[in-house]
């Protein structure tokens, strides 16, 4: 049984590790925690179900199973397309509210629009779609066992993924001219700029890259459980939880964090009633706040 | 100096424009030529060096690089027209390595041209070249200031203009910086630096500027400007120079 | 008539009641800056704490003291104190940001704990027979909502009046002072984490009392009375008022209220039964629309902050 916690824990893990590399880069780089990202995962989610209802329209066999595996070449399409979509959405949000409050307002100001923002988001994804759960295929798929835990071969496909996309983006931060930009304005924005560096193009960056892994992180989120409107919302916690404790503007932190608070979200349910297992992050949160707030790999102010 | 790279004249500018801290002042600085602006605290010495950097809003006057007006130019975009600004304090990015840094000088270049660059910064900062994949916040004080040199000059540029290059290090780095920059106006490029160090800046300096309350106050050769008395007054400290208005409650 | 008067009396209510929570959240936000996203939940433990203080007593659920509605109150907003003490030491002496996540943290934590401690809170049925303090002295349920609407204005009152001297006294200038200029405040001596949390807690325990009074005038408490929406809802009335101005955060709560229940009436005669979830997603789009255009177009609400503050002029 503990086994199959663990597994399950590194599964939703790795969800949480993907939204909240995101977010952590908009709190290090745009610097204001967006309340707003976990909506762009439930964006992602429901655009990617709406194209994957287009291609299935078009063809029907582009929804037939890849091999083990639960879904077809329809998801695969329509979620590279939900990740575009999701960029252009975060773009033009940053276009119509944030950017216009950047600067002149009050930081924190910012933190309170990308609150009305996720509540609009939210509330229009309940209206085009009601409250219902959806699912992206109703292929039943049979669990593999591997030692002592039964995983879904879509389970494997969502941490081998995960994984590429780490390194991708690892291999961008560190290689890419606008990686090391993006490092770069993170740590001194000022510096950069007289540098040479044209910060609103990072900013834009920063949207597209946090946007994309949202949806994704959405879209996978939708394949191993289900969409549901309120599927940021639930996921707000989990995911300041994962960039708190990785220390915020660490992509590394923001994956291990995102493992611990999956980690700790699914073993609690061995020692404390389930109905609180979406207490877990904020306990996280809190305990990291008390003991070390410059996370698991900040560096001590 | 009527071939002057860089001539400002009459720059209002300051933070909030009801309220500037420069008020007209002008400067002037030719190729090969090293020039100091020393003034006591307050006077607006960085203001000017942050106004002609893109940093501080000018809202009159103007600023001239070989003719061409670059008052209020976005700071990004100064590099690629050959102007390097390197501020006071935090001038390096810690987090990042040294060759990351460098890379960061390349911001302006494009893609190409910047390995060559590297090796040149290399070659006149060998002890970057030993730390190239450092992170530069383990380095020295006098190391960090070379980085943040070298990472100023990948561009190439025209016109340098340094925050206080010598504060916070000791005697004998503080005069190793000075002869570099000494050694940047040899090779042509035009250096404009604030310093509190007003001696030692101007034994490497062919000019100085006297800035008192946002205005010129004097102007000269260095050496001239450091034998004068009243210089000494104004801003060496001999005898209370200026009165500011003492520090007012947090709530009024 | 009667009936058009019953309703503002209930209208009324209601809406002062969400205004004393909004006095709370224009201490934390308007005078000290602080970011409360958890409004809702310090409102549910006010709330709680009352229904457990004063309710009747039954069996299988703690409480039911049956004590007087006044300790009702008073127990709600220490406890509502209590419960922003645990977050504010936590979090103040960091960046701001973290209060936010905190207090978001903090209100759906006890959501779950309003839903699942059976023992405490009576679970999804939650507690009920809670007696209303004006239903002894008052006969029908016109004169009792009268009177009821006699004791929120009075609570509303205190907390107006207790608000604007305190914002005015020395404690009161420094908060500002914090919020304009850390670094000047602590420079002449004050402790800006201390100040920034006695006026968290304190605006925390005003929110609990309109938990308080809340629950003393529908008579039960569940956990669906405090949800998440209920921090946009205060939130939206401070921003349309204007925050840090008392007289402000009144009037965008009675009008944040009017439109609401305009809005939900209209709605509910627009959309089919059917669609419930649907309608009340679009009442909480329009108040979403309202809070971002208020943000972007008139930042300062109806009624802007006084200016008491000299102007910092920043090197």
């Amino acid at each position: 049984m503990f086994l199959q916690h663990v597994a399950d824990g590194i599964l939703s893990g790795a969800i949480i590790s993907l939204g909240a590399i995101g977010l952590t880069l908009t709190m290090r780089i745009l610097r204001f925690a967006n309340f707003a990202h976990s909506e762009l995962l439930t964006w992602g989610a429901y655009s990617a179900l709406v194209f994957v209802g287009f291609f299935m329209a078009m063809d029907e066999a582009l929804g037939g199973p890849i091999g083990p595996l639960s879904f077809g070449w329809a998801l695969v399409a329509a979620a590279v397309l939900a990740g575009g979509l999701t960029a252009a959405v975060a773009l033009l949000l940053d276009r119509v509210v944030f950017a216009r409050l950047r600067g002149h307002a009050g930081h924190m100001t910012l933190v309170f629009a990308s609150f009305g923002v996720a509540l609009l988001v939210r509330n229009v994804i309940l209206m085009g779609f009601g409250p219902d759960p959806f699912y992206y295929s109703n292929e039943l798929q049979i669990a593999v066992r591997v030692g002592a835990v039964r995983v879904m071969p879509d389970q494997i496909f969502v941490l081998g993924l995960t994984a590429v996309l780490v390194v991708l983006l690892h291999l961008f931060m560190t290689r890419s001219r606008t990686g090391v930009h993006m490092r770069a304005v993170a740590e001194n924005p000022s510096l950069a700029r007289t540098s040479g560096v044209d910060v609103d193009a990072i900013v834009r960056w920063t949207w597209v890259i946090g946007a994309t892994g949202a949806a994704v992180a959405g879209v996978l989120y939708g394949l191993t459980v289900q969409l549901r409107p309120e599927l940021g919302f639930s996921l707000i916690l989990p995911l300041f939880a994962a960039a708190i404790l990785g220390g915020t503007g660490s992509l590394y932190g923001a994956v291990i964090g995102g493992l611990v608070v999956g980690l700790s979200e699914n073993l609690s349910v061995m020692v404390i009633p389930s109905g609180y297992k979406p207490a877990v992050p904020f306990l996280l949160i809190l305990a990291i706040l008390y003991f070390r707030p410059q996370g698991l790999f900040g560096e001590p102010r | 100096m009527s071939g002057a790279l860089l001539r400002a004249e009459g720059v209002v500018a300051g933070y909030r424009p009801d309220s500037p801290i420069l008020h007209g002042v002008s400067a002037e600085v030719g190729r090969g030529e090293v020039v100091t602006i020393i003034g006591p605290n307050g006077a607006g010495k960085s203001t000017l060096v942050k106004a002609i950097a893109g940093l501080v809003a000018v809202s009159d006057g103007s600023i001239r690089l070989a003719g061409n007006e670059i008052a209020n130019t976005p700071a990004h975009r100064l590099p690629a027209r050959g102007v390097a600004y390197v501020p006071q304090t935090d001038n390096v990015f810690g987090t990042l390595t040294v060759h990351e840094n460098l890379r960061l000088g390349a911001a302006p270049l494009p893609r190409r041209a910047a390995a060559r660059r590297f090796d040149a910064a290399y070659a006149a900062f060998p002890v970057l070249g030993e730390r190239r994949d450092r992170k530069a916040h383990v380095l020295s004080g006098g190391q960090r200031q070379m980085l943040a040199l070298a990472r100023a000059l990948v561009p190439e540029p025209e016109l340098i203009l340094l925050d206080e290059p010598t504060a916070g290090l000791a005697p004998r780095v503080a005069a190793e910086v000075l002869a570099l920059v000494r050694g940047l106006a040899a090779r042509g490029v035009a250096v404009l630096m604030v310093e509190q160090n007003a001696r030692a800046a101007l034994g490497v300096s062919d000019r100085g500027y006297v800035l008192v309350e946002g205005r010129n106050r004097l102007e000269g050769r260095a050496a001239e400007i450091a034998a004068n008395a009243d210089l000494g007054a104004v801003f060496l400290g001999r005898r209370p120079p200026v009165r500011r208005p003492a520090p007012r409650a947090g709530a009024g | 008539m009667t009936g058009v008067f019953s309703y503002l009396v209930f209208f009324l209510v209601i809406a002062l009641i969400l205004g004393v929570a909004v006095l709370g959240l224009n201490l934390q936000w308007g005078f000290t800056g602080l970011f409360n996203a958890g409004v809702a939940g310090f409102m549910a433990v006010g709330g709680y704490a009352a229904a457990i203080l004063i309710g009747p007593s039954r069996d299988a659920v703690a409480g039911g003291f049956e004590l007087p509605f006044v300790v009702g109150l008073a127990g709600a907003m220490a406890a509502a104190g209590a419960a922003a003490a645990v977050v504010g030491v936590a979090t103040l002496r960091l960046r701001e940001e973290y209060l936010a996540v905190a207090t978001f943290g903090i209100a759906i934590s006890i959501q779950l704990v309003a839903l699942n401690w059976e023992y405490l809170t009576g679970g999804t049925l939650g507690l009920i027979g809670i007696p209303n303090p004006a239903a002894q002295l008052a006969d029908g349920p016109l004169a009792r909502n009268v009177l009821y609407l006699g004791i929120v204005l009075a609570a509303a009152g205190l907390a107006y009046a207790g608000l604007g001297r305190i914002v005015q006294s020395p404690w009161g200038r420094t908060l500002k002072a914090i919020r304009e200029d850390e670094t000047a405040a602590a420079s002449l001596g004050k402790n800006p984490v201390r100040l920034r949390l006695e006026a968290f807690v304190l605006g925390s325990a005003i929110m609990g009392l309109a938990g308080g009074l809340y629950v003393g005038f529908i008579g039960y408490v569940s956990p669906f009375d405090f949800q998440p929406i209920l921090t946009f809802q205060i939130w939206t009335m401070l921003i349309v008022g204007g925050s840090a101005n008392n007289r402000g955060a009144l009037l965008g709560a009675v009008l944040v209220w009017a439109i609401w229940t305009t809005s939900g009436f209209i709605v509910s005669k627009v959309v089919p039964p059917d669609l419930q979830a649907q309608s009340g997603a679009l009442q909480a789009v329009l108040i979403g629309l309202l809070l971002v255009a208020m943000l972007l177009f008139r930042p300062r609400g109806l009624i802007g902050e006084e200016e008491h503050v000299s102007r910092h002029v920043r090197p």
